[in-house]
């Protein structure tokens, strides 16, 4: 029967750590770069120009029609080649890339279920499309937003598992690499899916506990 | 100060407005009645272009609305616009609500606004109510600040889309009581309504649609005692048999 050993896991703990460091950075910087990307093409999605509205669509529908796995070898051997991304820019921009398609239709969302009178309150009082877009509509939409862009970062957290395979040492990677002096992948994959469950669970209960708060202020 | 001349406006293939004509003078108060879907919020909303027109003009105070060298934010700015559903905005105060388009669009400095603010909210009884958000005022208040919200911005012309319809009884006073305070200011006003006492006793001229055409203008005393078209006399027997 296989000994299980356990003590792989204190005894490189540190490794670990940094590992879930990684993952949480890379996964937040690409939140925070697509979360105005998004807006950006949620905007263009809704807008009367055709072409703009044409070519947001076309990207989202590419980005969703595509695997992230295969859009970050994409960007780091190619994209990155050109622009000497290096592995950390290269996952932070594939994931931003790919998430934000997923921001826009939340935006889009968002924009969506704010009632018509608003812009037509706004518009006739004077404000241009852009005022009352930033002034009075998006205000609105960004609180529906919360919610769907809180399981985005909890997806994006999980996605990013797959930065790994452009060489980038999050927990996924640091994993492998113990795995592979100590032979112990039991315990190591166990330990590394407790670890992401505590990370996305945390998250999960944080935001249900902001949604719980918004709901006693309306 | 209004003047609309030879408006046509379809939505795909049903012609919603056809060929109208109408001119309201300065600090004339005119009501527009008739029977729903006969276009009286298409035709309202096409004087601040909420709705485009397919062909004829309007002209407010000079301006022509629809025309490609208009500024219609500039425009907008002197036609206050009360709609029938209030459209406050959630998320701000009652004060808030009314001073956002004079600081913002009017670059009004933020105190004078909000001095001019709550002596508006004022004189239309809300002067404890300020700091209110919308979804904590009843309907009748709700549509008082969004008059304040209109005459924050020191319009011309004030346009009413059915103020009072979305209103329970009991409020309806208190929201014609505020239109009319208006009306004795001299404020050049469109009021579509279906509020027959209001529109008798406040209107220079009833202004009847029907099928998205003007029937007839007459003023109330003719109108609800001998109206000449046969369309206005079965949407009276109708009404005021009610
Ligand atoms: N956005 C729209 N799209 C298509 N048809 C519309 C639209 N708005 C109004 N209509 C139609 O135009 C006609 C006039 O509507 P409306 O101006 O709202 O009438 P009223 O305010 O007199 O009840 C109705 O037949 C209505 O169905
Ligand atoms: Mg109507």
């Amino acid at each position: 029967m296989y000994q299980a050993d356990w003590s792989v896991i204190p005894q490189n703990m540190h490794l670990l750590l940094n590992g879930v460091l990684l993952t949480l950075q890379i996964s937040a910087l690409a939140l925070i770069i697509s979360i105005p990307f998004g807006i950006f093409l949620g905007l263009c999605r809704i807008s009367k120009n055709k072409l703009v509205s044409f070519l947001s669509t076309a990207y989202i529908e590419f980005i969703r029609g595509v695997p992230l796995l295969v859009l970050l070898f994409w960007i780091f051997f190619v994209l990155g080649r050109f622009m000497q991304l290096g592995s950390y820019w290269s996952a932070v921009l594939g994931l931003a890339a790919f998430s934000g398609a997923f921001v826009a239709e939340i935006v889009r969302a968002g924009i969506e279920s704010v009632p018509k009178g608003q812009m037509e309150s706004a518009r006739s009082s004077g404000m241009s499309y852009t005022q009352a877009m930033r002034l009075i509509i998006l205000p609105q939409a960004f609180r529906k937003m919360l919610p769907p862009l809180a399981s985005q970062f909890i997806i994006l957290i999980k996605d990013s598992s797959l930065v790994s395979v452009i060489s980038v040492v999050d927990l996924t990677l640091v994993a492998k690499n113990i795995v592979a002096t100590s032979f112990r992948s039991l315990e190591v994959w166990t330990a590394v899916a407790i670890l992401y469950f505590i990370i996305t669970f945390t998250l999960s209960q944080i935001i249900r506990i902001f949604e719980r708060k918004y709901k006693l202020r309306e | 100060m209004i003047r609309i001349t030879d408006v046509n406006k379809s939505f795909g293939e049903t012609k919603v407005l056809q060929n109208i004509n109408l001119v309201v003078p300065k600090s004339s108060v005119y009501a527009v009645i008739g029977p729903s879907g006969a276009g009286k919020s298409t035709l309202i909303r096409t004087i601040n272009a909420l709705e485009e027109i397919d062909s004829g003009e309007i002209m407010v105070d000079g301006m022509s609305i629809h025309s490609k060298k208009t500024d219609i934010n500039k425009v907008r700015t002197d036609i206050g616009f009360v709609f029938q559903s209030f459209n406050l905005y959630p998320f701000l105060t009652a004060l808030e609500n009314v001073t956002i388009a004079p600081i913002q669009v009017k670059k009004v400095k933020k105190a004078t606004a909000i001095e001019r603010g709550k002596e508006l909210l004022a004189s239309l009884g809300l002067g404890d109510k300020f700091d209110s958000y919308p979804s904590k005022l009843s309907g009748g208040q709700q549509q008082r600040v969004a008059i304040a919200r209109a005459l924050a911005m020191d319009p011309k012309v004030m346009l009413f889309d059915e103020p009072t319809s979305a209103l329970d009884p009991e409020m309806i006073k208190e929201v014609l009581d505020a239109i009319r305070k208006l009306a004795k200011t001299g404020m050049t006003m469109m009021v579509v309504t279906h509020e027959m006492g209001f529109a008798r006793e406040m209107c220079e001229q009833i202004v009847f649609m029907a099928d998205g055409k003007i029937v007839e203008v007459a003023p109330p005393e003719k109108f609800f005692s001998n109206p000449e078209s046969a369309r206005a006399q079965d949407f009276l027997s109708k009404v005021l048999n009610h």
